[in-house]
């Protein structure tokens, strides 16, 4: 992929990144912020539908974000063919176990499975 | 009887007043048979107008001869006599010892780039670097018709590049720029602003071909923008402009 | 990174003097970018104990409903909206917005990239942070 590319989606995903955290933010602080933490309040967040997709997408908006971000930190400190490849291959790895280990959660609770 | 002027006896460069004084730490190192560099300390006379690049011609002519430092015009045109002092890239030739307002001097190499000896450091990288952007005009039609005249450019559209054309290839820029810190493979800001002074110069038509070049993974996209570039530069190129400018036709925000 | 190429290195990199203010603040969007990812990681899998029903949340609470777990929530805040105002910041001075007009350079050479314009936005990045961590602080302990 080209950098461009890469870094067009680092852009997009940041903004977009933006206004969703904002809203599950707010969430916490419309009900209370002790209040929204209580168990039963969490559990039907996220058996709302719109509310755990919104989620599912803070998830990857900012795991492709944050790993991007790694990957160009990491990138600038060493190089060489083996490492760069290494560094991106791992922060892609990265990036796709971190969405796969949120979004099970996401599912599980969604579905009632707790 | 012809008259003979005779040979004018030779004085001391600067004047000698005993209570301007500054010690100038001058960094040495000899990569054939250093391990690392060391500091050797000089007490130097300055008045109000002295650079630093004079400060050391002092110690050279008598202190230490074998000080090496690289040096041409002593009026910022030439950037040879870019160095680190007190911690930040300048061309010493352009610097006042009374604008550092400090007692002590601290004179080294510039970071990022290979030590010949003491102050002198090798700049293949930067050439390197400029040439890889095709710093000259791209067009189709270099054969010129022998009626054909020169290229024509209004003012307005001079003024786009002229200040970019200023760069005098010193490498401050390349020195303080935090990415060049860590990254061997980064393109460099002076590169990056060379290329952009071409793709804004009207008689260029090679835009497409240069913002391929430095579309990698340790081209422009490496610069985030800390303007470390823009503070050094001796010359007002503003590197950090221009390739913001750059960054803008490739995310499409100018065309 | 070799002798040889006399680089700065990650101490030349993380070290945000000597150039202004928009050094420090590319040195905050880089750690608070790596703390945020993180928290991030480790918020992933603090709320993954949903899995563990009333038992498991409760024992995650009682780990992070803390006056400890309140300070480094306060800090989180802090990160996240220095990095969102001041990243904007960079990409509307990545698409060459607010980074000035090319001009013919005079004495004394002042670079017109780095203006007021960015500069009130590193400041007030910092001052919404500031603002926004006191808030989530009042909220947190104010409960």
């Amino acid at each position: 992929m080209r950098e461009s590319t890469i870094m067009k989606i680092h852009y997009g995903t940041a903004l977009a990144a933006v206004a969703l955290v904002a809203v599950h933010i707010l969430m916490r602080l419309t009900q209370g912020f002790a209040e929204s933490l209580e168990y039963e309040n969490v559990l039907a967040n996220y058996k709302l539908i719109p509310y755990a997709a919104m989620l599912e997408l803070i998830l990857i908006l900012l795991a492709v974000h944050g790993f991007n971000g790694l990957r160009v930190i990491l990138l600038e400190l060493r190089q060489g063919r083996t490492y760069e490849k290494a560094v991106s291959y791992g922060c892609l790895a990265a990036m796709i176990g971190l969405i796969a280990y949120g979004s099970r959660t996401i599912i599980m609770t969604n579905m009632g499975m707790v | 009887m012809a008259q003979v002027s005779s040979i004018a006896d030779e004085k001391t460069s600067t004047h000698v007043s005993p209570s301007s004084s500054v010690l100038l730490r001058i960094s040495r190192y000899n990569p054939k048979h250093d391990d690392s560099s060391k500091f050797m300390e000089f007490n130097v006379p300055y008045e109000k107008w002295t650079t630093v690049l004079e400060a050391i011609l002092e110690v050279k002519k008598h202190f230490d001869h074998s000080v090496a430092v690289r040096y041409s015009c002593r009026q910022a045109t030439c950037g040879s006599c870019g160095m680190k002092i007190n911690g930040k890239p300048r061309l010493a030739c352009f610097t006042k010892i009374s604008e550092l307002d400090s007692n002590i001097i601290t004179v080294e190499p510039m970071n990022n780039f290979p030590i010949i000896r003491d102050l002198a450091v090798k700049f293949e990288r930067l050439f390197d670097t400029h040439q890889k952007i095709k710093p000259f005009l791209i067009r189709d039609d270099t054969e010129l018709e022998s009626d054909e005249k020169e290229f024509l450019q209004s003012p307005k559209e001079l003024e786009q590049y002229i200040q970019f054309a200023n760069c005098i290839k010193c490498g401050l820029c390349n020195s303080a720029c935090p990415t060049m810190a860590t990254d061997s493979s980064f393109v460099g800001p002076q590169a990056l602003a060379q290329a952009y002074r071409y793709v804004a110069d009207t008689r260029d038509k090679g835009k497409d071909s240069r913002l391929k070049i430095i579309d990698e993974s340790h081209g422009i996209w490496r610069c985030h923008f800390a303007g470390s570039c823009s503070q050094v530069c001796p010359k007002g190129v503003d590197p950090a402009m221009g390739i913001q400018f750059l960054r803008g036709y490739m995310l499409g925000f100018r065309s | 990174m070799t002798r040889d190429e006399h680089k700065e290195g990650i101490g030349g990199m993380a070290n945000p003097t000597r150039y202004g203010i928009e050094r420090v603040a590319y040195w905050l969007m880089r750690l608070s970018g790596l703390g945020l990812l993180a928290y991030f990681v480790a918020h992933i899998y603090e709320t993954s104990n949903i899995l563990r029903g009333q038992v498991g949340w409760n024992e995650f609470l009682e780990l992070t409903q803390t006056t400890e777990g309140h300070i480094f929530l306060a800090l989180v805040i802090a990160m996240c909206v220095f990095h969102t105002v001041n990243g904007i910041r960079v990409m509307l001075g990545h698409g060459g917005i607010g980074v000035g007009k090319p001009a013919r350079p005079d004495y004394p050479y002042e670079p017109a990239s780095q203006n007021y314009r960015h500069k009130i936005g590193i400041y007030s990045a910092i001052l919404l942070a500031a603002i926004a961590t006191m808030y989530g602080l009042a909220v947190m302990f104010g409960e």
